[in-house]
């Protein structure tokens, strides 16, 4: 009797049968053919790229491109630009239209959202019907329609649409004065930031204030005083040193201004209104996730229908919200590759599309790039995630 | 646990499988043969070269030039089957194996021809790089093109001559690159360019796509060497030595004033260049895996060169091309076949 009970007693059982050592066992296995699979896979790339006789290899990356890209944020020409160099025009293009796109989407995306919930009638069916067309719609029809509908059959430039200010619209795009600074314009620049950031430190402020003493201060005053007022006065006093080159009609195309290319704006527009249909719905849900009875309390104090949202309801949906509004910038910055429909220099366009024909590097061209888009959205998830740390409910 | 163990053995088996299937060199005629059909790479859409037409039934002086191929091999010129390739995929296409051969205007050049792991196997279209523009923009020099916007396809020689050109030239121009030639068609029809750019062929044939053709002009410079012409991988010497041959066969055809109609006839010729041509004297097709008769298969279906350079892009096309530089080179062209002994 004694002998059968020693044997069940557990931790003397052999190795063999230690749920422990057993794990351990079996994730080792399972890294071992998940390393070997990579491996395999990796080497027999190299080796049938050797058989076929394709260069490989990273050494391209520093090969002279010869070839032009129209948008470009930083220097770029044909002649004495590398391939290396048309990666990083691409990259900044995609960050810049994600960018954008991102800010864009947030704004129309509540906008659109609390509108839904609008007690309007009218208000609310418009944001419905937005949503739904957007929603169910190709995102690359749409970024055709963007394109083709609306944007080209702008006059050519010779016939060119004037916009107040000097602006100018045509079937090139979107020209805008430049703005050039003489002597004493970086002070404009200095006396906006200065406002800035006395703006944020007035506004903190007033609010430990009010939370101490109940007291309120004209914030929206002070922040139009600081950060309009402020650099006008000095515009002023240092005698006006901002000047404009304005576009003019030069040969085909406008000459001086900065050019906002018509594939920028059409990709921009498309991705904007895409995303946004998602995030409106993304705001309705997190709105209707806060308790009924919140709002109910909150009119009980006497807040009226704007602070209730403002103060109540928003700061509680943003827990519900801010996980998927991760998801919807991801696909934003993903969807951006879309550009390469319509001729709009994004990563993928240049450097997977043209790079990649010209070198015929379609491994290290395609690794590469799938690393970057890994690592912006790595990168905004790693940002949303601290952001969703600092808002979620603390418990108590 | 079983159901794991199965799985990770299925995963180690398919590694295995994967590393060793690439051991021995490829036979692409070998795998052609058995797969019963030729995958030939071609224009998505290039009227001339390698169109469908509303039945699906491909035309054009590249689809001749497959079909030569696959009468060459299967003695039926209707075992191909047309894979239509943007510029911008066509080499990757062919490098993964997708397509057996691509015929597909492509430009030689010595980068494609050596780093890409391909070989151009000749010249079957000799042709130079222009410009199209409208006419009521009172252009008529590509030098008069300064601070135009210019439409190309990316991914290809165009859109590098056009940077080397603007820039020998000192002229400012902003580019405006698709991924695929449609879109870069109807951009520049739309307005959204002044010129567009690709090979003077080309630039005839897609004006024909254009909502006014008669208001477009092309411009008198050419501005480039455009050798188009098929690539294989560079793996397999027999697979390449049939493609090259393929061409010289229809190129010794006219110069021997062998055609599809007369083919029959001349087999009975006592010349000994059109016999051995012909396979009526030695088996000259056996040395690249093919029949005797097998320059009489292309004929026979096909056509010579000649023949189907009229019928596709000369004067029996909409196209109406001089021969030019693509006359044999005993009329004053550039096309010069070895001899078939």
């Amino acid at each position: 009797m004694s002998t059968t009970s020693a044997e069940i007693k557990p931790g003397k059982a052999s190795l063999l049968y230690d749920p422990k050592i057993r794990g351990y066992v079996y994730q080792f296995a399972l890294l071992a053919v998940v390393g070997f699979l990579i491996w395999s896979a990796a080497s027999n790339a190299i080796e049938n790229l050797r058989a076929q006789k394709i260069a490989s290899g990273f050494g391209f990356w520093h090969n002279a491109a010869g070839f032009d890209i129209n948008q470009k944020l930083i220097p770029f020409s044909a002649s004495g630009s590398t391939y290396g160099q048309a990666f990083w025009v691409g990259l900044l293009n995609t960050l810049l239209v994600a960018s954008i796109g991102i800010v864009l989407a947030t704004f129309l995306g509540f906008f659109v959202g609390v509108a839904r919930l609008s007690s309007n009638w009218i208000v609310s069916k418009l944001a419905m019907i937005y949503v739904e067309v957007i929603r169910n719609l190709p995102l690359l029809l749409q970024l055709f329609f963007w394109y083709n509908a609306v944007l080209k059959p702008l006059p050519n430039p010779r016939q060119s649409i004037e916009l107040p200010a000097g602006f100018l619209l045509n079937n090139r795009g979107l020209y805008v004065p430049d703005p050039q600074f003489g002597p004493g314009g970086n002070l404009i620049i200095w006396a906006l930031l200065i406002g800035l950031v006395a703006t944020f430190v007035f506004r903190s402020w007033a609010r430990k204030q009010q939370a101490a003493t109940g007291k309120q201060y004209p914030i929206g005053l002070v922040a139009l005083g600081l950060i309009i007022v402020l650099p006008l006065l000095v515009y002023f006093a240092t005698g006006r040193p901002i000047t404009f080159v304005y576009p003019e009609l030069a040969g085909f195309n406008l000459r001086g201004g900065i050019q906002i290319f018509p594939e920028f704006v059409a990709l921009l527009v498309g991705l904007t209104t895409y995303t946004a249909g998602f995030i409106a719905e993304v705001v309705r849900a997190g709105i209707l996730a806060v308790s009924k009875g919140q709002t109910e309390a909150a009119n009980a104090l006497g807040l009226r229908a704007g602070p209730t949202l403002k103060l109540v309801v928003i700061p509680q949906a943003m827990r519900v919200i801010i996980p998927p509004l991760t998801s919807n910038y991801l696909n934003l910055t993903k969807n951006s590759s879309l550009a390469v429909a319509i001729g709009y220099p994004d990563l993928v366009q240049v450097f997977t599309g043209t790079v990649l024909n010209q070198t015929g590097q379609a491994v290290e061209v395609v690794a590469i790039t799938m690393a970057v888009y890994l690592t912006i959205s790595l990168v905004t998830s790693f940002f949303m995630n601290i952001y969703n740390k600092r808002m979620a409910l603390v418990e108590r | 646990m079983k159901k794991f163990m199965a799985a990770a053995v299925a995963g180690l088996g398919f590694a295995l499988a994967a590393a060793s299937a690439q051991a021995q060199a490829p036979q692409t005629l070998t795998q052609v043969k058995s797969r019963g059909i030729l995958n030939c790479g071609s224009n998505t859409g290039l009227a001339g070269f390698g169109v469908p037409d509303g039945q699906g039934n491909w035309a054009g002086l590249d689809v001749d030039y497959c079909r030569a191929i696959a009468a060459a091999i299967f003695n039926d010129p209707t075992k191909v089957k047309f894979i239509p390739l943007s510029a911008k995929d066509r080499f990757t296409a062919l490098q993964s194996g997708e397509v057996d051969v691509l015929v597909r205007n492509s430009t030689w050049t010595m980068s494609r021809d050596t780093a890409l792991g391909l070989l151009f196997t000749g010249v079957n279209y000799y042709d130079g790089q222009g410009f199209l523009v409208r006419k009521k923009l009172g252009v008529n020099s590509a030098l008069q093109l300064n601070g135009a916007s210019v439409c190309t396809q990316q991914g290809t020689t165009t859109e590098l001559n056009l940077a080397d050109f603007f820039r020998a030239n000192n002229l400012k121009y902003e580019v405006v690159a698709f991924a695929s030639a449609d879109e870069t068609v109807k951009a520049y029809d739309s307005g959204r360019c002044d010129a567009f750019t690709t090979d003077a062929s080309g630039l005839y044939a897609e004006r024909l796509k254009l909502t006014a053709p008669d208001d477009h002009m092309v411009l008198p410079e050419i501005i480039s060497k455009e050798p188009l012409g098929p690539s294989t991988r560079n793996n397999d010497g027999q697979w390449f030595g049939l493609i090259k041959w393929v061409h010289y066969a229809m190129l010794n055809a006219e110069e021997l004033g062998v055609t599809k109609a007369n083919v029959d006839e001349m087999l009975k010729s006592s010349n000994p260049e059109i016999k051995r041509l012909l396979g009526t004297e030695g088996k000259f097709g056996e040395s690249v895996g093919l029949t005797a008769d097998w320059a009489y298969r292309i004929v026979k279906h096909v056509g010579n060169y000649g023949e189907s350079f009229e019928k596709n892009v000369g004067q029996g096309s909409l196209l109406k091309i001089a021969r030019g530089q693509n006359a044999l080179w005993t009329k004053g062209g550039l096309q010069y076949a070895p001899p078939v002994r």
